[in-house]
């Protein structure tokens, strides 16, 4: 059989909004990853020993596990406990708690690389510890951090294509509802390839720059 | 929690777990001669083999692996290309891990300083001599380690191939989620197996770690 690549246009309507899905399920789990990842890193790193294991345990359940089976195991046995929530949100949490524990261990590294005089100094002129950590720690460690942060964002992306097996109609289950008419795999399936490609290259050249622009501000 | 359950599916679970077992094992060396070659390429002296790689790389590091595997699985046929589910995922994902292992190897060899390359090609050593007998052996340390956190991206990877119907972990577990209605049960000792098996590939690579003196700050 040869390959036409002319069945593709007519459904760029369908793919586009995959792919408009795609981008927000990035956005939305991309927040909840950084946001997550900072308050495990800090959990772990200051918190009291009864909050501190459970952290460390749902850090070792998620980063020994795959990303598909967590899916499934939200997705199915949130409802077997009678939790009913949406498969959009229960996809998006799932995912940004999978990247929150891969962030949590970078927080953690850069955290602990700001030099321990910065603590001391701001300790001597009178900040309070809370105070310390939110105006000179976390400042510096962030902007050590930003690009590794960004790069699991890069990875993240990707992982959003598993949402497709609990049923959200992001950029894959949208062509592949669009192969379900056509029986073009191969043209579809290519395409969004392409499409992710293209913005993955975009995500990675807004990064560069960021990271160019932090490494000034040092 | 029904344990009943639990116990009654878990040596079904394990048949499972050597699916997977075998799909990481063929995955990973097919990814390690895919990572060699790549390395090899990016360092060649002909630009077009090295934009090959950078190409190669680029393109299998910027794409989903799920897309990646659809498109041989599923669209290969249509360019005569037919593959039993098994053979296209450890092709897939070991052409993939490849390109990740080989950023790795890339990176370690360059991390080698500079000076031990001009020092051997000044004594009258070769490229190539150069490259094994002195670059190589001062990098692998860094490429065992590289290659130790692919590994264990890539056991939980294999996952993936569930999706073309391949039936290892987390398809025995979905299969026995639905059979069963009780999704916590069945792919918790999914879980579990996942996470003996993660433990043992991070140990295997910590034993070779030890023994090939992989420790911060002491060049090999």
């Amino acid at each position: 059989m040869m390959l036409d690549f002319s069945v593709v246009p007519p459904y760029a309507g369908v793919l586009l909004n995959g792919l408009l899905w795609t981008l927000l399920i990035t956005a939305l789990a991309t927040t909840i990853a950084t946001v997550c990842g900072i308050l495990f890193a800090l959990i772990l790193l200051y918190a009291p020993l009864v909050l501190r294991w459970p952290v460390r345990f749902i850090c070792f359940l998620i980063m020994g596990t795959p990303l598909l089976l967590q899916l499934f195991l939200v997705y199915y046995g949130l409802s077997q406990v009678g939790v009913n929530l949406p498969a959009f949100w229960t996809g998006v949490a799932a995912l940004g708690l999978h990247y929150a524990v891969y962030n949590a261990q970078i927080m953690r590294t850069a955290i602990l690389g700001v030099d321990p005089g910065q603590t001391e100094a701001s300790r001597a002129l009178g900040f309070g510890r809370l105070a310390t950590l939110r105006h000179f720690i976390l400042p510096q460690a962030l902007l050590v951090a930003t690009p590794q942060l960004g790069n699991n964002t890069l990875i993240l992306l990707k992982d959003t294509a598993l949402l497709s097996v609990i049923g959200i109609t992001e950029l894959v289950l949208s062509s592949q509802l669009s192969i379900s008419r056509t029986f073009r795999p191969f043209e579809f399936y290519l395409t969004i390839a392409a499409l992710y490609y293209v913005i993955n290259l975009g995500m990675e050249w807004v990064l560069r720059r960021l990271a160019r622009r932090l490494e000034a501000i040092k | 929690m029904d344990f009943e359950l639990i116990l009654r599916i878990t040596p079904f679970m394990a048949e499972a777990a050597w699916m997977t077992v075998q799909l990481f094992a063929v995955t990973l060396i097919l990814g390690l001669i895919v990572a060699s070659v790549l390395t090899w390429a990016g360092f060649s002296r002909s630009a077009l083999l090295r934009g090959f790689a950078r190409v190669y790389i680029s393109i299998m590091r910027g794409t989903p692996l799920l897309v990646q595997l659809f498109v041989l699985y599923f669209g290969g046929p249509q360019l005569g290309l037919s593959l039993d589910a098994f053979t296209a995922g450890c092709i897939c994902f070991g052409l993939n891990i490849g390109a990740y292992i080989s950023v790795g190897m890339r990176g370690a060899i360059l991390a080698v300083s500079p000076g031990q390359t001009e020092a051997a090609r000044a004594l009258g050593f070769g490229r190539a001599q150069t490259m094994r007998f002195f670059i190589l052996p001062q990098a692998a340390p860094l490429i065992l380690r590289s290659v130790g956190v692919n590994a264990v991206i890539l056991l939980k990877s294999t996952a993936l191939v569930s999706a073309i119907g391949v039936v290892e972990l987390t398809a025995a577990g979905q299969r026995f989620a639905n059979a069963t209605y009780q999704p916590f049960e069945a792919l918790g000792v999914a879980a579990v197996f996942y996470l003996a098996l993660t433990y043992l590939v991070t140990g295997g690579v910590a034993l070779l770690e030890r023994r090939f003196g992989v420790e911060e700050g002491k060049p090999s």
